[in-house]
Order: structure tokens, then C-alpha cells, then sequence
């Protein structure tokens, strides 16, 4: 009996090939191709003067330059806007090329096109451009200062100014007993995920059709760019997504200038064409996200109930704004977390600064609402010297009021309202897995060794699954072997498993039998992207209406094989089966052949569904009206609204006294996704999520300086945790399933990241004394904060 | 090492890699990792950063790991070289490493995965009884922004655990035949063992 396999922590299938070596990354794919290296610009801000490209001519290799100017004008056209919204009123994107002006280091300039990349790099080395350098302008604060002006046109900076409020804030704070106000920062940072970006590019003169390969997170939608862009039917390119080297949401951006560039010289050079990007290309010229500065007023009653709250903020979103107000939007709503807000009022400007342009890193806008929301829940309890838990608690949405529906507009321009969650049990959980109640008998004892130790939690609520919709395809042969594919694409987060086993389970097939393929527009054309921690729960309950269709089809197609009703059948080791007596049964693979009226005995199935071919029904066609030949079927899932899953993390630090050295002692995670469809996976999810919060909280900032030079550029200065810095986590999870689909899942992929930076600066201010506002933190300015601090309390000997 | 002459000087240069005899004539400014990827066509071997301190590149040279990007192809002329597509069976059954990586959940997108699977080969062949510290400690040169590490420590603790019992040399290709893991469903699906949560050693 198959048994079956959604919830278990079944092994990931594609690990073997990854383990030996088989994997298939960008790179890995056209070592004939010509490659191609960009001459990017060294400033921040310039006007491009000239170009000189006659030293790179006698360069051994080199095949072609092209500069602005040469390019065709619908290559001239600058990137769409992806996501335009009515508030957003200066979008401006960037050009393929740079047209006279470079707003950021690291946009490309002049494309070199050689027969290797040394050859190309080379080449681009001796292309002389003359630039004019302009002020740049970094920073949120010098961006709404608008002292100078980053495009011309735009003289403040700012591109989009939104406001969306719930009841009266301003006048619930008035009113209220308590008020805080303050202000809180968070840095730049950034996906890097070990593979950069790349793209690859076919072109078949033959049969007019271009075949792209590229690390992306949306392959549906780079082929819809590419043929736009070239002149193409869509018929005529393919995107493929082959195996990606993670994403964390970089990815998702569509199209680079690359993604474009390559294909159409693919086409013009009627040669295979790559582009692969270093390390610090990759820095300089994928987009970055995080960077955020909020003033926060609160008014709250003495229990510690916010009664009115009010957010300001500035949105830093680079030199260019392609992916348009979707970060700030996802604070703007996010940032509310688990609380029952009734007077709320956030207003953001979104500004141009000459600095590497933004767009989703795995949060999303969500690790700095959750820092603002969290670190203002931390002051109302040291305001009134409560227990930090007291205060989450008396503010907390209930079970019983879901769903609830907050009167905002999520990213997705339909309703915040959240599906389900259990905001007490979770912190109950959360209490006892980090021991919360028997934490000041350690920061004794830590205090007898001479360490500082402090404790910290950080709760949020995450908007995933959003829309529109995923397809997927499910199909079984007349070999028995089961073909699924679903459009969007994969970076490691095990869909070829768990997609396999909703399948298996549906159609009652061995795991080893189901192939699943994603990110491929020549199996399945029609996708949304990978992104908003939706694939599983998007692509999940698609694929499994699929295979639910395939499962009816079956049943039909063999209870008229061996003359029963459908009803008594059950689809079980790889065969439909009378229930309760088995040995009346007919392989699926048998009644896949059956599905199709035209078939030669080319093998052993085809022979065996000879017995039980059905000669069609009389005065009807062998394939009837309502009926199509194959045992296959595609579907889509489509959501009202997104799902809202939620999670609380605790933190505990040691400080050194002397040092201000920062460890993270203990780490502590509550998570509810729903069910989980494979226990190991969601759990390397959450690891590796938490990873990055702690890199994000800790080590990892984009350092740039007054010039836009970005001074860390290389995993040498961007300090990426290492497995020494990372700590063990305490995992436990509350399973409330979501009412909105099926299979009653949430999404998981983002939840790690979240909370970190809000739980680790409570942490550090409870260990240190030192009010947290700004992450992320190293210990020499933690150090400064704690002389300050001491300076400004004389007698404070800490 | 032959020089052929020319402005684009060339040379020739031999290796022994996974066992077999191989030879391409590169510049003299190739990366190992070039040579490895795109003159072998071995891509198992990927790149982070090339610039020695994601540890994506690791192989190990006569035995011993090293970063391929941070080495000139014609400095190793003569040597041997061992990459990720020298450990598995000749059917493809998993090393041991390997298996443990996918046992504990040790790689989600997979491109650290060879660097680590090579400095951990390195590292078990040195400290055969490793404990938690020095686990965590032998796998620092490595970066991977998915996994969290705590599937790739428990993988190299049960690796340490399954070679030991094998008396196997971690650098050498796996022989099935030889020790417990005969049969390992290291090509195919399956439940390969392993409760998915792991062991994570602290
Ligand atoms: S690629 Fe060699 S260490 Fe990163
Ligand atoms: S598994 Fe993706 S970088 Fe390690």
C-alpha cells in the first residue's frame, strides 16, 4: 500500500544530482558561447561625455561593443515599470545601456561581447568613457533633503508618497494616557545568494527562435520581456530557469538589461551568447533592499494597549524604482504584525538616491515593520516597567476574531484581511521553548561569570500565497512514469519533492514516479514568479487540482475498463483498484494507454489495454465532445486574498562587558504555516531564514560612502555569517491550517528573516541597558553606544 | 608543460583528475576553477566569489583542500586533483559525505554544496573523531546563504560516524561494494534515512 507522503520528512530528491556534481547552474551551460562583460560606471552620479573604444579594438577575442547609441530604438527604450500604482508619480527605470547618464556605480555603460569572458573583460578594460561627475546624493535623509537631485526631473527625490491610515491615530494619541516618540533605522543589505546572476542565450536562425536560459525567479515573465523587446511572438522564445543558486527575491527582478541584451546579440551575432556576473558585479549591480528610516509617535493606555499609532517613514529605493512601491507597501501593512490596531496611520516617501536600485530581499519590507512594531511594543514596556511578553499579550488579535479584516490594502491591492493564526498559543509556545519565565536566574548566573545577558522576542505576521494565480500540469504516461510542471521557478526550495508528493498522494503512485519540472515555458507557459513565499501554496494547491482532474479521469477511464463503478475504485500502487478487493485492479500506466484512442503495440501496456479496449460508444466519436485523448490535466489555483501565516522568535545574547562582543547564545522559534507538507524542508527554510536575520541583525550592511562608492563590495568586507556565527535554533510550530485553499497551507520561505534584527536589538538593549534603534549593530559601535549611555547617566557603572 | 610560442602564449598543462589523465592548453592567467569548469567541462565545481572566501570552489589537491579559484591551472601541472564528481560510485551511489548531506538536509539550492562536501572530505580525512566545535570550526572556510548550516554540521557529524565505521579514506571515490552502504538510495528517491530535523551539534 503506498503510503502516504505529504507531512512526512521525506528526503529531497534532487539532492543526488546536486551531491555529485550534476547540477546544472547558469554557468555550467554554453561553454562555446561568447560571453559578455560590461564596462560599468565608477561613479555614482556622471554624465557620460564620451566614449573611446578604440584601444579595445585589437583585442585578441573580441567580437563586439555596443554602446547606447548602437543599439536599435526599441532597445533604447528604458525598462518598464513592473508594478505602477496610482501614487507612484516619478517612476523612473533604467536604460538597458546608459543614455548620457549614470545614476548608480555599477550601471553598465558599454556592452563587450568576446569569445571568452577573460578576452571580454579585457577589452572593456581599455574602452575609455569620459564622464562628468554630478553630486550624489546617499541616503534616505539627503535623498528628502533634495539638496541635489538625482534625475533631473524629479527635483525632490521622491517618486511616490502614500499614506493609508485605520480610524483617527493622531487624535487617539492626543487622547491617549502615555505617548512615545522615536526614531528607528535600518541599514542596507542584500540577497547575494551564492550564484549571481546569468543569462544565456540561443539563438536558432532555422527555425527563428531564441532559447534563453537564465537564474530567475520569473522565467514566464522574462520571456514575455525578451519577445517584447526583440520583436518576437512569444512562440519564438522559450525561457528556461535551470538550476538557480538561490535567489532570496534578487531573482525576481525582470528583465536586467542583461536578460534583453543577451538574446538580441544572440540574435545579431548569430552565435550563442552568455553573460555571467561576478562577485563584484553582483554587488554593485543587483538590486539591494532593506534601507529604511521611521519616526514612530505612539499613544497607549497604562496597560500597555496601543490606542493610536503613527508611521512616518522614508523608503530608499536607489537610482531607479522597476519594481515599484512593493517594499514600502509590505511594511506600510506588515508592520502591524499580530496586534489589533483600530487607530493607525503610516505615511511613506519612496526617494531616488544615486545607489544600486531596490527590490524584494526575502522579507520584503517586513524585517523593518517588524523591527518598528516590535522595538515600539519594547518601549511601551520599559515605559511602564511591564514584562514585554504582558504588553503582546493585552494587544494581541484573538483566535476567535478571525478572520479579520484591517480596513488597508495589502501588496496585492486587495484586502489586509488575515485568514487565521493563534497569537496567544504562539507566545505560550515561545515562552516555554526559550524558558522565558527562567530567564533572570541566567542572567544571574551569566552575571556571576562577568556576562551580560539579555533576552529579546520579536513577533510578526506574513502576507503569503499572494495571487493572482499558478497553474499546473499533471500528466501520466502510457509508461507509468507521472509528468508535473508548474511555471514558476526554483532556488532550493525543494518543490521537485514536495510537489511530488501532493501528486503521489493524489494519484496513488510511488514517489520515484513523479517527475517534476518548474521554471520552464516550454512545459508550462503561464506562471506568476517565485516570490512572496508563495510557491508552495500557489503552485502546491494547483498541482493538486491537476492532480485531483487526473485522479477523476483515471477512476472514469477504469471503471468503464473493468466495468464498476467508479465509486468502488481507489487509486493505489500505481493502479486503480476495486476497494476491498484488490486483485481487481488495472495498472494506471494501462489506463493511461487507454486514454488515448490511437495506439500501437509498441509495448507491454499498449498490449494489455488491447484487452480492454472499448470499441467507443455507439452513434459518439472516439474521442467525445467533453473528452480529450491523455491522462493529464492542467488547472489553476487562483486565492480571494493571501494567506497570513505568523511566527514569534526569542533571542538571547551575551555581551562581553569589555569588548561589547555580541554572541547569540540561544534562538528560539515558534512558526505556523499551517501544515506542513514536508517537516524537513520547512525547517532548512526557517534555519535558513534565521540565518539571514542574524547576518542582517549582526554583520551584513551595504556601506556606502558620501560619494556612492559602496566600500564592501566583496564577501571579504560584506560580512556573510559563516557556519561559526550562526546559532542553533529551537524550532516548534503551531499548525492552524488556512481556510483559503485546499490543501489549508501558508507560505514559509520568508518567515526565518523576519524577526531577527527586531529580536536581537531587544536582546542586546536587555543585556546592555542601551536603547537599540538602529540595526545592524557591531560590537565597536555597540561599544560607543554604551559609553554614551553611561556618559549620559553618571553613576551608571555598566 | 610544453610553451608553445606565440603573443597568445599558450601551455599545456596534464593533471590526474578523479583518477583519470586529462590535459587542455590554457593561458597562463587560467583559473583552476576556469580550467576545472570550462576547459574539463567538470562543473561541478562552482564559484562564489573568486576570491577566496566563499569556499564554493574547494577541491582537494593531492589530498588536500584548496580554494581552485585562488590557483593559476598551470601551477598545479602534474598533480592530482580530486572534485565533487570523483566521490560517487561509479553507479552513482553516494559517498558517504554525500549521502549525509542529503540525509540532514545539508543543501537547499545546492551551489555551496560542493565546496562544502569537498572541505568536509578534507577536513574527516584529518580529524577522524571530530566533535561539535571542531565540526563547526572545520566547516568556517565555507559560506552558504540557504541552509543556516545546521543541516550541513549534523551532515558532516554522521559522515564522521559513517566513515569511521567504514575505515574508508573520505578523499577517495566511494566503493559500494566495500563497506555498509551498499545499496544506499543515493541515486533515486527515498527515504534516506535521517529524521529531516537532524542533529545539529552546538
Ligand atoms: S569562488 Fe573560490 S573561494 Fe569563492
Ligand atoms: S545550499 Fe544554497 S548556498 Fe548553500
Amino acid at each position: 500500500m503506498t503510503t502516504r507522503s505529504v507531512g512526512a520528512p521525506v528526503a529531497r530528491s534532487e539532492d543526488p544530482r546536486l551531491l555529485r556534481g550534476e547540477g546544472r547552474y547558469l554557468d555550467d551551460l554554453g561553454h562555446d558561447a561568447f560571453q559578455i562583460a560590461m564596462v560599468r560606471s565608477p561613479h555614482a552620479h556622471a554624465r557620460v561625455l564620451d566614449i573611446d573604444v578604440s584601444g579595445a579594438l585589437e583585442v585578441e577575442g573580441l567580437i563586439a561593443i555596443h554602446t547606447f547609441e548602437d543599439l536599435p530604438p526599441r532597445l533604447q527604450e528604458p525598462l518598464p515599470l513592473l508594478l505602477p500604482h496610482p501614487s507612484l508619480t516619478a517612476g523612473r527605470t533604467q536604460h538597458l545601456l546608459a543614455d548620457g547618464e549614470v545614476n548608480h556605480v555599477g550601471e553598465a555603460v558599454v556592452m563587450v561581447t568576446a569569445t571568452d569572458r577573460y578576452a571580454a573583460e579585457d577589452a572593456a578594460e581599455r574602452i575609455l568613457v569620459e564622464y562628468d561627475p554630478l553630486p550624489a546624493v546617499v541616503g534616505p535623509e539627503r535623498a528628502r533633503a533634495a539638496e541635489h537631485a538625482v534625475h533631473d526631473d524629479v527635483p525632490d527625490n521622491v517618486a511616490a508618497h502614500l499614506e493609508q491610515s485605520i480610524g483617527d491615530a493622531p487624535a487617539a494619541i492626543g487622547a491617549a494616557p502615555n505617548r512615545l516618540r522615536f526614531r528607528l533605522d535600518i541599514e542596507r543589505s542584500a540577497s547575494t545568494p551564492m550564484e549571481g546572476r546569468g543569462t544565456y542565450a540561443r539563438w536558432d536562425g532555422d527555425d527563428e527562435r531564441v532559447r534563453l536560459h537564465t537564474s530567475t525567479q520569473a522565467p514566464t515573465s522574462v520571456r514575455a520581456a525578451v519577445a517584447a523587446f526583440l520583436g518576437l511572438q512569444l512562440a519564438q522564445v522559450e525561457c528556461i530557469a535551470p538550476d538557480i543558486g538561490g535567489g532570496f527575491g534578487v531573482k525576481i527582478m525582470h528583465p536586467w538589461p542583461e536578460e534583453i541584451l543577451v538574446p538580441w546579440a544572440a540574435r545579431e551575432l548569430g552565435h550563442d551568447v552568455k553573460f555571467t556576473e561576478d562577485r563584484r558585479e553582483h554587488f554593485v549591480s543587483a538590486n539591494h533592499e532593506r534601507a529604511q528610516v521611521h519616526w514612530i509617535d505612539v499613544g497607549f493606555d497604562d496597560d500597555g494597549r496601543v490606542l493610536g499609532l503613527d508611521v512616518e517613514f522614508i523608503h530608499d529605493h536607489g537610482a531607479y524604482i522597476p519594481y515599484g512601491l512593493i517594499v514600502p507597501i509590505i511594511t506600510s501593512t506588515q508592520l502591524i504584525g499580530p496586534y489589533k490596531l483600530e487607530n493607525y496611520r503610516v505615511v511613506f516617501d519612496s526617494v531616488y538616491t544615486n545607489t544600486t536600485p531596490v527590490s524584494p530581499y526575502r522579507g520584503a519590507g517586513r524585517p523593518q515593520g517588524c523591527f518598528a512594531m516590535e522595538r515600539t511594543i519594547d518601549r511601551i514596556a520599559a515605559h511602564l516597567g511591564k514584562d514585554r511578553t504582558e504588553v503582546r499579550s493585552v494587544n494581541f488579535l484573538q483566535p476567535e476574531e478571525m478572520p479579520y479584516d484591517f480596513g488597508l490594502t495589502f501588496q496585492d491591492g486587495r484586502p489586509l484581511r488575515y485568514d487565521s493564526g493563534d497569537f496567544p498559543a504562539s507566545l505560550e509556545k515561545l515562552k516555554q521553548l526559550v524558558d522565558w519565565d527562567g530567564f533572570e536566574e541566567r542572567r544571574a548566573a551569566a552575571e556571576a561569570e562577568g556576562r551580560l545577558l539579555g533576552i529579546g522576542l520579536a513577533t510578526y505576521v506574513e502576507g503569503t500565497g499572494v495571487g493572482p494565480y499558478e497553474g499546473g500540469h499533471v500528466l501520466i504516461e502510457p509508461g507509468g512514469t507521472v509528468q508535473v510542471s508548474t511555471g514558476l521557478s526554483t532556488q532550493g526550495q525543494g518543490h521537485q519533492t514536495v510537489f511530488a508528493q501532493i501528486v503521489a498522494d493524489e494519484l496513488g503512485v510511488d514517489l520515484a514516479d513523479v517527475r517534476v519540472v518548474t521554471g520552464d515555458t516550454r512545459r508550462f507557459p503561464y506562471a506568476v514568479g517565485t516570490f512572496a513565499s508563495r510557491a508552495a501554496v500557489m503552485s502546491g494547491n494547483a498541482i493538486h487540482l491537476a492532480a485531483r482532474r487526473v485522479r477523476e479521469k483515471a477512476l472514469r477511464i477504469a471503471s468503464e475498463a473493468l466495468e464498476v463503478d467508479a465509486e468502488d475504485l481507489e487509486l493505489a500502487d500505481g493502479q486503480a483498484r476495486v476497494v476491498g478487493s484488490p486483485d481487481t485492479a488495472i495498472d494506471l500506466k494501462v489506463v493511461a494507454t487507454l486514454s488515448n484512442p490511437l495506439r500501437y503495440a509498441f509495448d507491454e501496456s499498449a498490449r494489455i489495454a488491447t484487452q480492454f479496449a472499448n470499441p467507443g460508444k455507439e452513434g459518439q466519436p472516439p474521442v467525445t465532445d467533453d473528452d480529450e485523448p491523455g491522462l493529464e490535466a492542467t488547472d489553476y489555483y487562483s486565492p480571494m486574498s493571501s494567506t497570513f501565516a505568523n511566527g514569534m522568535h526569542a533571542v538571547e545574547v551575551s555581551v562581553d562587558p569589555d569588548t561589547s562582543d555580541i554572541e547569540v547564545v540561544r534562538y528560539a522559534v515558534v512558526h505556523d504555516c499551517g501544515p506542513l507538507l514536508n517537516p524537513r524542508i520547512v525547517q532548512g527554510q526557517v534555519l535558513g531564514g534565521v540565518a539571514q536575520g542574524v547576518g542582517g541583525a549582526l554583520y551584513e550592511r551595504m556601506a556606502y560612502d558620501e560619494h556612492g562608492q559602496l566600500q564592501n563590495a566583496s564577501f571579504m568586507d560584506f560580512l556573510m555569517p559563516y557556519a561559526t556565527e550562526v546559532p542553533s535554533v529551537d524550532i516548534d510550530h503551531l499548525e492552524t491550517p488556512s481556510p483559503l485553499n485546499p490543501l489549508g497551507i501558508k507560505g514559509a520561505g520568508e518567515a526565518g528573516v523576519i524577526p531577527g534584527a527586531a529580536a536581537i536589538a531587544a536582546a542586546i538593549e536587555d543585556a546592555t541597558g542601551v536603547v537599540i534603534d538602529a540595526m545592524p549593530i557591531s560590537p565597536s559601535q555597540l561599544h560607543e553606544q554604551r559609553l554614551t549611555t553611561a556618559q549620559d547617566r553618571p553613576g551608571d557603572t555598566t | 608543460m610544453s610553451v608553445t610560442a606565440g603573443a597568445h602564449e599558450r601551455i599545456e598543462v596534464e593533471v590526474t583528475v578523479n583518477g583519470v589523465p586529462r590535459a587542455a592548453e590554457v593561458p597562463p592567467r587560467r583559473l583552476l576553477s576556469d580550467f576545472l569548469r570550462h576547459d574539463l567541462r567538470l562543473t561541478g565545481t562552482h564559484v562564489g566569489c573568486e576570491h577566496g572566501v566563499c569556499g564554493a570552489c574547494t577541491i582537494l589537491l593531492d589530498g588536500a583542500p584548496i580554494r581552485s579559484c585562488l590557483a593559476f591551472a598551470v601551477s598545479v601541472h602534474g598533480r592530482e586533483l580530486t572534485t565533487v564528481e570523483g566521490l560517487a560510485a561509479d553507479d552513482g551511489t553516494l559517498h558517504p559525505v554525500q549521502a549525509a548531506f542529503q540525509d540532514q538536509h545539508g543543501l537547499q539550492c545546492g551551489y555551496c554544496t560542493p565546496g562544502f562536501v569537498m572541505s568536509a572530505c578534507g577536513f574527516l580525512a584529518e580529524t577522524t573523531e571530530p566533535d561539535d566545535d571542531e565540526i563547526r570550526e572545520g566547516m568556517s572556510g565555507n559560506l552558504c546563504r540557504c541552509t543556516g548550516y545546521a543541516g550541513i554540521l549534523a551532515a558532516v557529524k554522521q559522515a564522521a560516524g559513517d566513515l569511521r565505521a567504514s575505515g574508508a579514506d573520505p578523499r577517495s571515490q566511494h566503493q559500494p561494494e566495500d563497506d555498509a552502504f551498499a545499496g544506499r538510495p543515493g541515486g533515486e528517491h527515498g527515504p534516506a534515512g535521517g529524521d529531516g530535523g537532524g542533529e545539529v551539534p552546538s
